[in-house]
């Protein structure tokens, strides 16, 4: 039964799932009155026909590349770890304590400071939830919802009553110190066109790195080994002598640390301050991109980047056409999760029947 | 604090209770018969815009209520669908309701109203009306009851007194009926009602419905009862809350509407007060509306009697052949 090729399953069935989710987002578009193909056709322009998009393709590329690489490596050990937007959030105040609590002389000391930060506090975030599952058995999608809450209230009280700007009404931290400011694309990359707007800035490049950072963790490390083999099945792991209390820890830990990152992009290369939505829903789309990429670091890149130029190909779709508001982002999104996480079975089982059939046929 | 200032806050938590009681009354039914619903939240916000926008067009509040069970049905079969059918992943198919719910409701919204995805407002016939009990201004002068009774429980809409007998419905369905016993059974150990001959599909759907019909109700009762008309995301976290309430009513109906009184409790006591102090220390309003969430976790960890879900939930059946 289970004899599909390997490139069916990574790329095939994925490119179908999307198909079949575009093509009902296009529906929606009809129905609306408007057509599908012109809608197409200015987001796909608006997100990589000048350098004006990609500057902010890339952008949300960053964020959606660390939440999902935050929900994929907690999916190799089956944990579902829905609290990225928590956790994120909680990285963004790790970032912004660090980012104030120095006058940074450069971005090159403040980065990895700010690095850390961020890891630390996304991780902190999710290390209760994990806790809580490995040693009491509370499961772990509802506790990390609930801490979605418990961050966004506790970020509230903080930014209103601890870190504003004295005598100010607007609920966020004062602006970063200059030392701390991220080289943006027109710094690095006004050679090929991007504009001092372009919101993309170096931690672009601590996403890729975090990329092959966790290719290589999962599968070229011992501790990896141990996250997959827990997720396969957690019996043979403890046979193994694989402890489940520690794996589970240990992966939601790196988890929330991923998630935390996002803020390095967001709050401190973009916002330069702490705001009350900094994340804006990106830990929710990280399960998009953990689901579409399969959980592989470059299918993460890849989804992330697709989900980037959604993103930005929306705002552009809004502006051209008023009557396609920025919702059919998340209505798009939206359908990308059911057809490639909860209806997958719908395309996979047919295709591997046809795998199957044709295997029959060549025997 | 004075007596009319607690009537006054009793009044104002059971109608907000009423859309958590009917939102956990609705996972339920789904959790207790092994499926997983984390997209109570994404059906009860389609169910209060379409009946928002169903009741602004008809001027019935009924008809509203009707489109609005229409809508959540729908989001609810699709999550049959995805996770009976497909034996998809439950949460993950929450998730996606949740987001299409949001998404979808301001697309249409701003499409047919033109109003940046809010209905127009509701009045009169289009909203349910509060409507008094008897003899509510006979027992008023009765001591400490009547004021309870006739400030505190009457003076609301049908809706909520529909919730209240939810409870008492929901509780004769699932622990007096054969049904219920199947449906308990059915998230428990699916493979067991197999053998005694009874589909698992067939009582998962069933469940799985009942949820979507519950969580209409709440839907049309947040949209038509307790405001006039919809604005984008305004079940703003309540699908969450009832969830919580279920797990810290440990999926029984009557702690249920106990837990759903004790959260509509703190929201309307949040609605009230700016700060509310506390033995000398002041208690800022964000720990108020986090307390449900903090409650959930504390009560999951198991260090206040621990909530144990039903056994089977969040795994779909596979027949054996």
């Amino acid at each position: 039964m289970n004899k599909m090729p390997k490139w069916a399953d990574v790329a095939l069935i994925p490119v179908i799932n999307l198909i079949l989710a575009l093509a009902v987002s296009a529906l929606v578009i009809a129905y609306i009155g408007e057509n599908p193909v012109q809608a197409m056709k200015i987001m796909i322009n608006g997100a990589i026909g000048s350098a004006y998009g990609w500057g902010y393709t890339l952008y949300y590329a960053t964020n959606f590349i660390f939440t999902g690489l935050a929900v994929a490596v907690a999916f190799h050990a089956r944990l579902f770890n829905i609290g990225g937007e928590g956790q994120a959030l909680l990285g963004g105040l790790g970032v912004a304590l660090v980012c104030l609590a120095v006058p940074w002389p450069h971005w090159t000391l403040a980065l990895p400071a700010s690095v850390i930060g961020g890891a630390l506090f996304g991780a902190a975030w999710a290390a209760i939830p994990a806790y809580l599952q490995a040693k009491r058995g509370s499961h772990i999608v509802i506790t990390t919802i609930m801490f979605n809450f418990i961050a966004s209230a506790l970020l509230v009280y903080l930014l209103v009553n601890v870190l504003k700007v004295p005598g100010s009404m607007a609920p966020e931290t004062p602006r970063f110190p200059e030392g701390a400011r991220l080289p943006t694309a027109y710094d690095f990359g006004a050679w090929l066109g991007f504009t001092r707007s372009a919101p993309l800035n170096v931690a672009f490049f601590v996403a890729l790195a975090c990329c092959a950072g966790v290719w290589f963790l999962i599968w070229r490390t011992r501790l990896g080994y141990e996250i997959r083999a827990f997720g396969q099945s957690e019996p043979a792991a403890v046979y193994a002598g694989i402890p489940p209390v520690k794996i589970t820890v240990i992966a939601m830990l790196i988890s929330g640390g991923l998630a935390g990152l996002m803020a390095v992009n967001a709050v401190q290369g973009e916002a330069e301050r702490l705001i009350i939505d900094s994340v804006q829903g990106a830990g929710f789309v990280g399960i998009a991109v953990a689901l579409m990429g399969r959980s592989h670091p470059l299918g993460v890149l890849i989804a992330a980047l697709l989900f980037g130029a959604l993103y930005q190909g929306g705002a552009e779709l809004e502006f051209e056409i008023p009557a396609i508001s920025r919702e059919m982002i998340v209505v798009i999104q939206a359908l990308v999760i059911l057809f490639t996480g909860a209806l997958d079975n719908m395309v996979r089982a047919p295709v591997a029947r046809l795998f199957s059939g044709f295997g029959k046929g060549a025997a | 604090m004075d007596l009319n200032t607690v009537l006054q806050l009793l009044d104002s938590s059971l109608r907000l209770a009423t859309p958590l009681l009917f939102a956990c009354l609705a996972g339920l039914f789904s959790e207790r018969a092994g499926i997983f619903d984390i997209g109570l939240e994404g059906k009860m916000l389609a169910a209060a815009f379409f009946s928002a926008a169903a009741a602004a067009v008809s001027g019935s509040a009924w008809v509203g209520l009707a489109a609005g069970c229409a809508a959540s049905l729908s989001l609810a079969a699709l999550h049959g669908v995805a996770s009976i059918t497909f034996r998809g992943n439950q949460l993950i198919s929450g998730v996606a309701i949740n987001f299409l719910a949001a998404g979808l409701t301001v697309l249409i919204g701003q499409n047919w109203f033109k109003l940046g995805g809010r209905t127009p407002p509701l009045q009169g016939d289009a909203r349910f009306q509060n409507i008094d009990l008897p003899l509510a201004s006979t027992l008023e002068s009765v001591p400490l009851l009547g004021p309870l009774y006739s400030q505190v429980l009457s003076g609301h809409s049908i809706l909520v007194y529909v919730g209240l007998l939810s409870v008492v419905g929901s509780w004769y369905v699932l622990f007096r009926t054969r049904f219920g016993l199947r449906l308990r059974a059915v998230g428990e150990n699916p493979g067991a009602v197999d053998t005694a001959g009874v589909s698992v599909v067939g009582l998962r759907y069933a469940a799985v419905l009942i949820c979507g019909l519950l969580c209409g109700l709440a839907g049309a009762y947040l949209a038509t009862g307790l405001s006039a008309g919809f604005v984008k995301d305004m079940s703003a976290g309540r699908g969450f809350i009832a969830l919580a309430a279920l797990i810290f009513a440990k999926w029984r109906p009557w702690s249920a509407l106990g837990a759903c009184l004790l959260f509509g409790l703190l929201e309307a006591l949040g609605n009230r007060f700016q700060t509310v102090e506390l033995a000398g220390v002041t208690l800022p309003t964000q720990l108020m509306q986090a307390l449900p969430y903090i409650l959930t976790v504390v009560i999951l960890a198991g260090f206040v009697g621990k909530a144990i879900p039903p056994r089977a939930g969040g795994e779909p059946y596979v027949k054996e052949r």
